[in-house]
């Protein structure tokens, strides 16, 4: 602080243009991400868009790069994402309405907030390394569908839970007394009243969360989804690959031509992800107008 | 909304009795209370994960231990559990995690938080409303999608420059991984600059600062704790990253600081296991789960630390 309590006249010139010169390195600094971003989309797409069309999309992976598509990674990840959807949502909003509408302040609700908060900073190669262990093992449900559901849902579960009580606790509490005052139990108020207003926000999260898991590779890998596969699960019982995973197959191998595959098949994973992305900035954005 | 419908007992059918209004009274309060529970039990799951978490890995751990003492583990030089010899030191592993740590963080955390003070600090609504998004949108790619990027731009953009590089070094993957977390440090620190409070900026322009001796003197010292948290919270997200350094850094594990060597961290020791198939119960299958156990001892650590920083040196204002 004491120095610039000192200046004189005759140095505001030079801090002037250090402070310009400042903002200026700060901008370029700032865009460099934005260029970043840029370089990334356009090597991707220069080196896959050639190889992306719609026999890419309804072919089995091949040795033959000309012959090799993403058919079975493509609904190998529609039924990860369904039955991570199916397990992971309900958990989760369940328990954000716990902690921000029954739990009162105590050692317990602590204890888990900061359990939640810690789950949220693991690696999520050891949540594979428990998924291998729990699911694929001690359950014995082998490499399967619903194994990797699991997993990714133990994973995800922190993401639903922090995102849905942020939404939860944005609900006016006037809207509670409100209803508690008409004599409705907290359940009801909560059904009926929290809920609904919160919607909105929960949706938003959910999706952010499950645009994650459609690229979380290296817990799959873990409990064994399987690098090559040539048929497409008929249940959740059967082993199955995913997107992530046949892309990680694909730019490990050393031919240019796979490395080709591997950019179109992040096309299309990169196209999923900004369809979700943007799906959940419009419910955001229409919900916000509503207020 | 008619009168009756807000008055409970207006609904009943006339001749409903008294005994029969305790009795729905009672039902409902048992609804209520199972509710509660399920709700509860919901929230449980999370404490159920991470004693699963705990008691899995220590447990294969402890099977780890009955074969190789914990001085080898912690202090040998040699990592070579899959192949005769076996050596099971893991400080090649944790030196590989080290060197792509130190080349994320010496990229990420300058760029991050020059851009945080861009962003909090400069940037004009409209600009921080177009630049926030496309952060996010860097922070939302796969990690499989970095490694890929790793591997066929920047590797081939490194052996141009550095012509000792070679085909997986630990220098591409640290790059990317630094381009991973840095939206996350751009982000974590443009939250605490503008927790700052604005009578400090104008106290510091009524002295006579300048626009930058106010953000680097005044708003950066002001919200060190949340800047600190943030650079710890990205260096455990470093450490834990697995697919951009199994595909981009190599599997040789080897206790060198030269970024252009191929080098493994401990995440892609744990990948390159799982790729294979290793039976339960072998001393190779319980490496996963001893280097598991460190991964997360140490992911754990840096967490608390983050949250220990927040807690202890936050300035309060007003």
């Amino acid at each position: 602080m004491s120095s610039f309590a000192q200046t004189t006249p005759s140095n505001i010139e030079k801090r002037r243009r250090q402070a310009r010169l400042f903002k200026r390195f700060c901008q370029v600094v700032t865009w460099s991400g934005v260029v970043l971003l840029a370089i990334l989309l356009i090597h991707v797409s220069r080196q896959g868009l050639g190889w992306l069309d719609y026999d890419f999309l309804t072919s089995f992976p091949s040795r033959f790069p000309e012959k090799a598509g993403i058919k079975s990674a493509l609904v190998g990840t529609v039924w990860l994402i369904s039955f991570t959807a199916l397990f992971s949502i309900p958990l989760g909003v369940s328990a954000a309405l716990y902690l921000e509408e029954y739990a009162r302040p105590s050692r317990i609700k602590s204890f888990i907030e900061i359990n939640i908060a810690n789950l949220a900073g693991v690696p999520s190669i050891v949540y594979g390394i428990l998924g291998l262990a729990v699911f694929v093992r001690g359950f014995d449900l082998g490499r399967s569908v619903i194994a990797g559901a699991l997993t990714m849902t133990l994973l995800v579960l922190p993401v639903i839970i922090i995102a849905s009580r942020e939404a939860i606790r944005a609900v006016p509490s006037t809207l509670r007394q409100a209803a508690f005052a008409l004599g409705a139990s907290r359940w009801q108020v909560t059904r009926d009243h929290v809920l609904p207003s919160a919607l909105p926000g929960i949706l938003t999260g959910v999706i952010l969360a499950m645009s994650r898991t459609i690229g979380e590779t290296a817990p799959l890998i873990m409990i064994g989804a399987l690098t090559y596969v040539a048929f497409t699960p008929e249940g959740p019982m059967d082993s199955f690959t995913a997107l992530p995973i046949q892309i990680f197959n694909w730019s490990s191998r050393h031919q240019e031509d796979f490395h080709a595959l591997a950019a179109a098949g992040i096309l299309v994973l990169l196209v999923v992800l900004f369809a979700m992305n943007g799906i959940a900035v419009f419910i955001r954005n229409r919900s916000q107008k509503g207020n | 909304m008619g009168v009756s419908s807000l008055d409970p007992v207006a609904q009943k059918p006339p001749g409903t009795s008294t005994s029969d209004r305790f009795k729905e009274k009672a039902s409902r309060k048992w609804k209520e209370q199972s509710i509660r529970g399920l709700l509860f039990l919901s929230a449980l799951v999370s404490v159920a994960t991470t004693i699963g978490i705990v008691l899995i890995l220590s447990k294969e751990t402890f099977g780890f231990f009955q074969h190789v003492s914990l001085a080898e583990f912690l202090f040998g030089t040699k990592w070579t559990p899959l192949l005769e010899p076996r050596h099971f030191g893991v400080l090649p592993l944790l030196c590989g995690t080290f060197l792509i740590v130190i080349g994320a963080s010496l990229l990420a955390i300058p760029v991050g938080l020059t851009s945080a003070i861009y962003l909090s600090e400069y940037a004009p609504d409209k600009t921080r409303r177009t630049l926030k998004p496309i952060l996010e949108v860097l922070a939302g790619i796969p990690t499989v999608v970095y490694g890929y990027f790793a591997l066929s731009f920047i590797t081939p953009l490194l052996s141009k420059v550095l012509p000792a590089t070679q085909v997986f070094n630990a220098l591409s993957a640290s790059i990317v991984v630094g381009i991973m977390i840095l939206p996350m440090v751009a982000s974590l620190c443009d939250d605490a600059l503008r927790a700052v409070p604005d009578s400090l900026r104008s106290g510091a322009y009524a002295l006579g600062a300048t626009h930058f001796e106010v953000s680097t003197r005044v708003v950066v010292p002001s919200a060190l704790s949340g800047v600190v948290a943030s650079f710890v919270l990205a260096i455990s997200r470093a450490i834990g990253e697995t697919m951009a350094v199994t595909l981009a850094a190599g599997a040789t594990p080897k206790l060198t600081l030269n970024p252009l060597e191929s080098i493994q961290t401990m995440t892609a020791y744990i990948v390159q296991v799982s790729l294979g198939d290793t039976p339960a119960g072998t001393v190779e299958y319980q490496t996963i789960f001893a280097v598991g156990a460190l991964l997360f001892a140490i992911t754990l650590g840096a967490n608390l630390i983050a949250h220990m920083v927040l807690k202890r040196f936050r300035e309060v204002y007003e």
